[in-house]
C-alpha cells in the first residue's frame, strides 16, 4: 500500500471507531460525566470543604486533575479493549487481517481511537468541572504531553489485553483489579506527603502516580515527584507497550490459527 | 501467463500436533471457475485460511498471482477477496457502512468506495437494505452481503468457502448467475461447497482433499467421463410385474411403480426400454438416483481412506 492508501485505511479504522463510541454514547461519554460530577460533589465540595488546603490549593482544585486524568485513562484503555475484543469475539477483525492494511496502520487507527475518546471525555469532564472550580492551565506543554502521552499508553495496554482476552469478563478483570486500584492509590484524591515514609515509598512503583502527578504539575504548577522522571517513565512504559502490541500483531498471537 | 493460485507442498500442523494439510500442490489458472471439494475436516478451510492469512503455513510456499505471501503478503492480498464460511461482519454496523469500511482497508478513495458499494448493493438485491443494520439481515441476504463486500476492491481471485449454504433455491441459482457472470468478466473463482451440484454446473476445473491431501485434481469434464455407472430411477404407469428383470442390467424395484436399474458405462438406454416394453410396462418418467459427482466424491474419499 502506498502512502495515501494507508492514510485513507488509518482514517476508515479510525472513523468507525469513534462511530463506534458515538453511537453507544449513554455507554462511553454519559458515565463518566455522571460519575465525575458526584466526585466533584462529594469529594470536592461536601468532604472538600472540611479537609481544607492540600499542596497550597483547595480540595476541589487539588482533585479535578486527578479525576480528569482517571476519566483519559480508564476511557482510553475501555475503548480499546472492548472494540478489539469484539471485532475479535464477532470475527470481524479478519475483514482487516485479509486487508493489505499494514499491521501498524492498525495498532495506530484503534490507538488513536482510543485516545480521541479519552480526549472527548476528557473535555466533557473539564467543563463539568468548570460548575464547581475555577481552572486556570499552569503549563500547556505538559498538559497536552501528558495527556497524549498518557491516553496512548492506556490505549495500548488496552489492545493488549483485548489481544489476550477470551470472554467478556477478561476485558473487566483488568480495569476492576489492576486498573481502578492503581488509580485511587495513584494520589488523586491525597498528596504523597500525607502518607507515611513506607507506603510514600510503594507509592513510587505505581505508574498512576506519575501519570497523575504531571497532569497536576501542568495543571497546577505542583507535584510530587519529579517532571522529568515522570515523563521519561511514561514515554518509556509507551515506546514498550508499542513494541509488545507491534510484536502480538507480527506474530498473530490469539488472532491468527 | 502467471496462475491465479500456485500452491506448492503446503503443510499445517496446529499446535495439537494434528496435520491438517500434509503438503498439496494445486495450480488454478486465471479465469478459471475452480472447485474445491471435500467432506468436513479434510483441509478446505485450513488451506483458504492460509491464503489469506488468516492461519500461519507450517511449510511450502503460496503464490497469488506470481506473488509470493512470503515476500510480499500485501501484494497478494490485493488480488484476492474472501467470501468465509461464517459471518464475520459486525452486526451492529450497517448493511452499507460494512462495503465502505472494507474499501477503506484496501485504501479505496471514498466516492470510489461508494459508487462500488451501490453498485453491489443493487447487482446482489441488497439496495433496498442499505442502511439496515446487518444483524437484522435474512441468512441469504447476509450470504449476499459478503459476496458484495469480497467484490469491492475488484479482486482478480474470489475465493468462495460454502458461499449458498443455508440459502433457498431460488437464492442459490441467482447467486450462480452471478457468479458465473463475474467469472466471464475475468474473475477467477475458487469454491468450496457441499453441493455438488453447485460445483458440476459451475466449474471447469476441480480438486478433492481429504485427510490434508489431494486425492484428485482434474477437469470437471474428465471426472465426469470416468464414471463407470449411473443409476436411474423409472416411474412407470402401471404396477411392475412381480417377476420384472431386465436382462444384462441390475435392477431393483422400490415399490410396485417405481424401478431403479444401473447402467454400466458402455451400456445403452434403449435396451432397458425396450426389455421394459417387451414386457409390457410404460415407462412414464426417469431421473438420476443421485447426483453424478456426489457417486464419484464419494467413491475418491472412500478410496483415500482405505
Amino acid at each position: 500500500m502506498n502512502a495515501r492508501e494507508q492514510y485513507i485505511a488509518f482514517m476508515t479504522i479510525l472513523r468507525k471507531e469513534i462511530r463506534r463510541y458515538t453511537r453507544i454514547w449513554t455507554q462511553t461519554l454519559l458515565p463518566s460525566a455522571i460519575t465525575m460530577s458526584l466526585y466533584f460533589v462529594i469529594f470536592g465540595s461536601l468532604v472538600g470543604s472540611r479537609i481544607g488546603e492540600m499542596g497550597g490549593f483547595t480540595y476541589m482544585q487539588f482533585v479535578v486533575p486527578g479525576l480528569i486524568m482517571m476519566a483519559i485513562v480508564t476511557n482510553s484503555y475501555s475503548n480499546v479493549v472492548s472494540s478489539f475484543f469484539g471485532s475479535k469475539f464477532n470475527n470481524s477483525i479478519e475483514e482487516l487481517l485479509v486487508s493489505p492494511t499494514p499491521n501498524y496502520i492498525i495498532l495506530w487507527g484503534y490507538i488513536i481511537g482510543g485516545v480521541t475518546r479519552g480526549l472527548a471525555v476528557a473535555v466533557i469532564v473539564t467543563c463539568v468541572a468548570l460548575f464547581f472550580t475555577n481552572l486556570s492551565i499552569y503549563s500547556f506543554p505538559v498538559v497536552i504531553g501528558i495527556v497524549t502521552l498518557t491516553s496512548v499508553l492506556f490505549a495500548l495496554a488496552g489492545f493488549i489485553n483485548a489481544v489476550f482476552a477470551n470472554s467478556f469478563d477478561d476485558i473487566s478483570i483488568v480495569p476492576t483489579f489492576v486498573l481502578t486500584p492503581l488509580i485511587y492509590l495513584g494520589g488523586v484524591f491525597y498528596s504523597l506527603d500525607l502518607l507515611p515514609e513506607f507506603w510514600r515509598g510503594v507509592s513510587q512503583l505505581n505508574p498512576l502516580v506519575y501519570v497523575v502527578n504531571a497532569f497536576r504539575y501542568g495543571v497546577l504548577g505542583v507535584s510530587d515527584v519529579n517532571i522529568e522522571f515522570a515523563f521519561g517513565m511514561i514515554a518509556a512504559f509507551t515506546v514498550a507497550a508499542y513494541l509488545y502490541c507491534m510484536h502480538l500483531l507480527n506474530s498473530g498471537t490469539r488472532l491468527r490459527q | 501467463m502467471v496462475p491465479a493460485l500456485a500452491i506448492e507442498n503446503l503443510s499445517k500442523t496446529y499446535g495439537n500436533d494434528f496435520q491438517a494439510l500434509k503438503g498439496i500442490s494445486m495450480r488454478v489458472e486465471q479465469g478459471d471457475f475452480f472447485a474445491l471439494l471435500g467432506p468436513n475436516g479434510a483441509g478446505k478451510s485450513t488451506t483458504i485460511g492460509i491464503i489469506c492469512s488468516l492461519v500461519d503455513k507450517t511449510g511450502g510456499q503460496v503464490k497469488v498471482h506470481g506473488v509470493d505471501i512470503d515476500l510480499d503478503f500485501a501484494g497478494a492480498k490485493k488480488f484476492l477477496g474472501v467470501v468465509p464460511q461464517e459471518f464475520n461482519f459486525n452486526v451492529f454496523e450497517k448493511t452499507r457502512d460494512i462495503l465502505l469500511t472494507q474499501a477503506g482497508y484496501y485504501g479505496i478513495p471514498r466516492t470510489t468506495a461508494e459508487e462500488r458499494a451501490d453498485h453491489f448493493l443493487k447487482k446482489l438485491g441488497l439496495w433496498d437494505k442499505r442502511d439496515t443494520v446487518s444483524r437484522m439481515l435474512s441468512g441469504g441476504m447476509k450470504r449476499r452481503l459478503m459476496i458484495a463486500r469480497a467484490l469491492i476492491h475488484e479482486p482478480k481471485l474470489l475465493i468462495l468457502d460454502e458461499p449458498t449454504a443455508g440459502v433457498d433455491i431460488e437464492m442459490r441459482r441467482s447467486m450462480w448467475e452471478f457468479l458465473q457472470e463475474i467469472n466471464a468478466a475475468g474473475t477467477t473463482i475458487i469454491l468450496t461447497t457441499h453441493y455438488l451440484e453447485e460445483a458440476e454446473a459451475l466449474c471447469r476445473n476441480i480438486a478433492i482433499i481429504n485427510h490434508g491431501r489431494i486425492v484428485e485434481n482434474t477437469s470437471m469434464k474428465s471426472l465426469i467421463r470416468r464414471l463407470h455407472k449411473e443409476v436411474f430411477i423409472l416411474d412407470c404407469g402401471d404396477a411392475l410385474p412381480e417377476d420384472i428383470a431386465v436382462p444384462g442390467f441390475v435392477t431393483r424395484k422400490l415399490d410396485s411403480h417405481t424401478l431403479e436399474v444401473e447402467v454400466e458405462k458402455g451400456q445403452d438406454l434403449n435396451g432397458v426400454f425396450n426389455s421394459l416394453s417387451q414386457q409390457g410396462v410404460c415407462v412414464q418418467s426417469m431421473r438420476n438416483r443421485a447426483n453424478r459427482l456426489e457417486e464419484m466424491f464419494v467413491n475418491l474419499v472412500e478410496v483415500a481412506k482405505a
